[in-house]
Formats: C-alpha cells, structure tokens, sequence
C-alpha cells in the first residue's frame, strides 16, 4: 500500500512536471515578448526594458524555465502580471468559489443520482426505470450553459419579474464565512446546475452497477434466508455496488475543483474556471500556469486517493 | 426496444426480442442471416430509432438548406441589419414579427438564417471529430492491445492522462495559444475523444488476440497488421460503432461549449455555441427567442444522436463498457469507471 502511494505520488508529479512545461513553452511561442505587452503601448524602450528586468524576462528562455521551476519547487508560484498578487494568494481565494460549488453540487448530485439509480435498479422496467432513463438522457443530452441559462431564466428572471425575488441573479457571491445562509443562497442555481447533468451520470452508473450485483448468487442466498428487501439492496448490494461510483465521485469532484469553467461564467462566481478564462484574455501567464497546476493537481491527488480508496471499499482488491 | 441509455445487463430481454423477431420472419424460409443484419433488423422495428433518425435528419436537411433559407429569406447569416432587422423602437424583432419567423437577435440578424447555418457547423464537428478519434482510437487501441509492452505501456498512459485532464481548460488554452477556428475546434475535439475509444478497443483487443483464430491466422502465416486490421477489427465492429454514435452528441456539445466561451470557431460564423453567448450579455433574457431557438436546435441534435446510439446499442448488444458510465481502468483489479467523457462539457 506505501509502495503504491508512493509509486503513483511520483508519477503524479511527472505528469504535473510535464503539464507546467507544455503550458510554459506554448506560452512563450505565441509571446515572444510578454514585456512589452504589459506595458503597454505609451510605454518607452526603457520602461518596457525595466518590465523586463523586473520580471526576469530579460534572462534566455532556458533559464526563465529553470528560475521557474526552481520558484515552483520552493511553492512560489510568481506574482500575476496584471494584477500584481502573489499568485498563490490569488488561488487562495479563487479556490475557496470552487471549494463551495464542489461542496454543495456534489452532495445534491451523489444523493439524487443514487436516488433515481437505485430506485430504477430495484424495479428493472417500471414507471420508475423508465422515468429514470428519461432523467439520465435529458442529463446527458442538455449542455451545462443551457440548463445554467433555463434555471437563471425561470428561477430568477420571470420569478423577479413576476415579484417574487428568491433566488439571485448572475454575479452573486458571498464567502461562507461572511454569511454562511447567504452563501448557500448564493449557490442554489450553481449547485442544481452542475448537479442535475453530473446527476445523470451517477444514476446510469448505480442502476447498472446495483443491477449486475442483485444478480449474483450472494443475494440470492441472502434473500433466501428471509432478510428484508431494504436490507438486501443497501446493505448487501449496495456495498459491493460502490465502488465504480466511488471512482467517478473522487474524478468529478476534482474536476469541479479545479475550475467549473462554464459554470462559474454563466453565473458570474470568481472561481478559478471564471478567472482562467479572463487570466489567458489578458495574457497573464503567471496565473494561467497556477490555475492550470491546481486543476491537474486535484485531478491527480483524485485519481491516487480513490485508486487507494479502492482497497478500503472493496477488501478484494489488492494494491500493487 | 425500448429507449433505455441503461445497460441492459439481463438475458431476458435479448431472448424475448429474437423470439419476437423469430416468430416475425417464421413465414419465411430460414436463412443464415449475419450479426449485422439481425442487428439491423432489430433497428428498423425499435421506434426509438426511427424518431431519433427523423431527429438527425430534420438538423441535417436544415444544415443543407441553409443556403437556400438565406436567399429565400433575403436575410444574411453574417451581416447585421439595424434597419430591416429591427423595429422602429430599435428593438430585435421576436419570432413571428416583421417577417422573421423565428425573430430577430440584437444586432438584426435572422435567426432561422443563423440557426441553419450553425446547423453546418454543430454537424461537421461533431462528425468529422468523431470520425477522426473513431479512427484514431481503434488503430492506437488495436496496437496498444495486440503489441503489448512497452508500446502499450506508453499508449495506456497516454490514453490515462488524456482521459484525466480537464479538457475543457486545456482546450481554452490550446484556443488561447492558437486562436479559434474550425480545424483547430475538430483536432482538440478528436484529441479528447479518441481516448475512451482507444482504451475500449485494447481491452476488446487483449481479450480476443487470445482466441483460436488469432493462433489460426498466425500459423498460417498471416503478418501482424492482417490479423490486427482482418482478423481482429471485425470483432471490434460493434462497440465501436455504439461508442462512435454516442460520442457525436458529446463532440456537438463540446463545440457549442467552447463557441459559447468565445474560444471554438469564433464570429462571424454563426454557430449555436456563439449565439447563445452573443445574445445572452445584450438583451438579457426579456429577448427569450435568443438563447431559446439554438438551445433546442442543440438540444434536438444531441438528443437524436444519443436515443439513436442507445437503439444502435440495444440492436447490437456488444455487452462493453459503457462509454458515458465507464471512462478510466484503474491499475488495480476491479470495475473501471471514471469521469464522464461529458465531464466539463455535461458537468462543470
């Protein structure tokens, strides 16, 4: 199990390695020359100059890399061009957005996927599956920004309209530790956003994991030894039934905190989706390296804890 | 058959649907008939199928007509018309209004005229992009199954770390890096799709490199490209054309997405991506038919392709992992899953 870890902790760092290099070299090759975009076309030779100097941009690319790496190593991450921040303060607070949107919308979405999974599950081709498959198909057929744009149509827009002011627009957000009830406000239509479409798949992915696991042998015997269906389903089934949902949890959890792109630009959240989308419009590569790191980082920490998470859940299975 | 995106994992099913298919052809003299025309004949009696297809082509004869809709029309897909376009208050027209069917957006456009035309391109990306990772993926899988290695080592992890990126950012950053257009759109599409077919047809691929016939070819002689691309890929038909299928919404949607983020094909081309972005800052949402209209040429399209790869799945029952439920094989034992090859495009 530690020989694991550490075995895929190092891969992991590889990977990481490789990402901030392909992002460093893609950025100098469209930007030759980042000092005289930032400052700005007034600017005379020796301002742009000082820029340059300032920066480190006046250093060959090789050693620009090295500094860079060896800033990274020591976890500085440099200060954002534009917005002359530390960048690791910076995703401090970005992170927390996410942090939230993770939080809330994964839990909406773990309860109602395995909610309409098992139900369906348990009645193979009832009103209930055949409701449930309608609910996994819309899911899988609706983009994120036009369901992010329908609950901003309906909940807020006609709602306020009509009078009825409860759910807020575009552009809201309060810290949890500011007001945590306002927070979740805040957050409703976020969370029913990335929550109803990751929901579907959740939903798909318990009903057939739960129906493949009702027909072994073992619940058999179990319900030939007289225990209640209630029992069966989420005592015996639903244990051995987990495991790949554990699996797509720990990967869409870590997607969403590294960034909900669409969604944190549709209801204007300052995340870090929101803040990598204006960070490459302005050409701030500090901050697009950052975001970038932190995305790949959740994604990887995710895959090695719920790779490890694997042995817990399922005594089966053997690390390697 | 029914509509069922859900794994179908009971026998039963399948036995009552070749009775019933049985008890249908019982007048007929018996035939040997192929997997692929069994499959066929199961497809043309799913009703699911059929309103997915008549779906499909209702897009695809709007994506062809577009053209013809704009001379028809006399109204322009690219250029703003603040005189004819809107009314005397310089208000957009709404559907119906002023002799625009489906109305107006903020800049005079007509919007049946722009929603044609972005029928060309939701289309051609999501076609061409799954052809291209369709492709790629069953030739990299073949290899990365049937070599083993050190090939498949390397190719295993690269379909891994595709597969666990967050695709949305890096395609904003390869758009970034690049700038937006149609070429660059398919590659970064048919990048972040090939993957999940490429990992599906090397498990297929390790599986059936064991069967008798492979040892058969190979003692007659057969070099390892025939038995790869004759023996094996035959075998492989069917869940790749399921996967093929189900990955054509998912590209449309892919590109809608990075269009309605300013990074895909870009103005002036009209696509629906882009009109919903466009609109959705000007007007607001008063002006409804902006965002409404692409919304559901959007949704008609991804919804066609996915009730029609879940008829082609049902008919065909390849019995595979699962494209939207199952994504990354683990190094350990167990169920595969991972994120939803939807991910960033249907979650964050």
């Amino acid at each position: 199990m530690t020989r694991f870890i550490i075995r895929r902790v190092i891969q992991g760092i590889i990977t990481l390695w490789v990402i901030v290099s392909v992002v460093f070299v893609l950025f100098f090759m469209t930007n030759p020359d980042p000092a005289r975009l930032l400052a700005g076309k007034a600017a005379t030779v020796t301002e742009v100059q000082s820029i340059r100097v300032f920066l480190g941009l006046n250093h060959p690319l090789w050693q620009q890399y090295l500094d860079f790496l060896g800033r990274l190593v020591q976890g500085n991450l440099g200060e954002s061009y534009k917005l002359h921040e530390p960048v690791t303060s910076l995703l401090g607070q970005w992170v927390q957005v996410d942090i939230s949107l993770a939080v809330g919308a994964g839990i909406i979405w773990l309860v109602m996927g395995l909610s309409v999974g098992i139900l369906a599950a348990r009645r193979p081709r009832s009103v209930w599956d055949r409701s449930a498959t309608v609910f996994v198909l819309a899911g899988l057929s609706t983009p994120t920004f036009i369901l992010g744009l329908l609950l901003l149509y309906f909940f807020f827009y006609i709602l306020t309209t009509h009078g009825i002011a409860i759910f807020p627009g575009a552009g809201n957000y309060t810290p949890f530790l500011t007001n945590p009830a306002e927070w979740a406000h805040d957050l409703i239509l976020p969370w029913l956003t990335l929550a109803l479409i990751t929901a579907a798949t959740y939903a798909r992915l318990s009903r057939s994991s739960l129906l493949e696991v009702l027909g072994e042998d073992y619940i058999r015997t179990a319900r030939a030894k007289g225990l209640s269906e209630r029992r069966i389903v989420y005592r015996h089934a639903l244990r051995a039934a987990i495991t790949p949902i554990v699996t797509q949890f720990g990967i869409d959890l870590a997607t969403v905190l590294g960034g909900a792109i669409i969604t944190e630009t549709i209801f204007g959240l300052p995340g870090l989706g929101q803040n990598v989308v204006s960070a490459i419009g302005r050409e701030d590569l500090p901050v697009i390296q950052g975001i970038v790191l932190v995305a790949a980082a959740f994604i990887v920490v995710a895959n090695i804890v719920v790779d490890s998470l694997y042995a817990v859940v399922d005594p089966r299975v053997r690390l390697t | 058959m029914s509509l069922s995106p859900f794994e179908v994992s009971s026998q039963t099913f399948v036995a009552e649907e070749e009775q019933s298919l049985e008890a249908l052809d019982a007048s007929r003299a018996i035939e040997g008939r192929s997997p692929l025309r069994l499959a066929m004949a199961r497809l043309r009696t799913d009703r699911m199928a059929w309103i997915a297809a008549a779906m499909i082509v209702l897009m695809a004869l709007l994506a062809i007509v577009a053209p013809l809709v704009s001379t028809l029309t006399g109204h322009s897909p690219y250029n703003p018309d603040l005189v004819n376009g809107t009314n005397s208050f310089g208000q957009p027209y709404g559907p119906g209004e002023g002799g625009f069917i489906l109305g107006t957006d903020n800049v005079g456009r007509d919007i049946l005229v722009r929603v044609a035309y972005g029928a060309r391109i939701s289309l051609l990306v999501g076609v061409l992009a799954t052809l291209l990772a369709t492709v790629g993926g069953t030739v990299l899988g073949l290899v990365s199954g049937y070599f083993g290695g050190w090939i498949d080592a390397l190719l295993a992890r690269l379909m891994d770390a595709v597969l666990s990126f967050p695709y949305v950012l890096a395609a904003i950053v390869l758009a970034a890096v690049f700038g937006g257009s149609l070429p660059l759109t398919i590659g970064v599409i048919a990048f972040f799709s090939w993957a999940a077919i490429g990992r599906i047809v090397r498990g297929q691929t390790l599986s059936q490199k064991e069967k008798e016939y492979v040892e058969a070819a190979r003692s007659i002689g057969a070099g390892s490209f025939r038995i790869m691309f004759v023996d094996i890929l035959p075998n492989l038909v069917a869940p790749v054309i399921v996967l093929g299928t189900l990955l054509v919404p998912v590209a449309i949607v892919f590109e809608a997405t990075l269009d309605y983020l300013g990074v895909g094909v870009g103005p002036p081309t009209p696509t629906w991506g882009n009109m919903l972005a466009d609109d959705q800052g000007s007007a607001g949402f008063a002006a409804w038919w902006f965002w409404v209209i692409p919304s559901i040429a959007l949704l008609i399209t991804t919804l066609g392709f996915n009730l029609l790869g879940d008829s082609v799945r049902d008919a065909l029952d390849p019995r595979t992992e699962r494209l939207f439920a199952t994504r990354r094989k683990s190094a350990v034992a167990g169920p595969a899953a991972g994120e939803p090859i939807s991910g960033e495009v249907a979650a964050p």
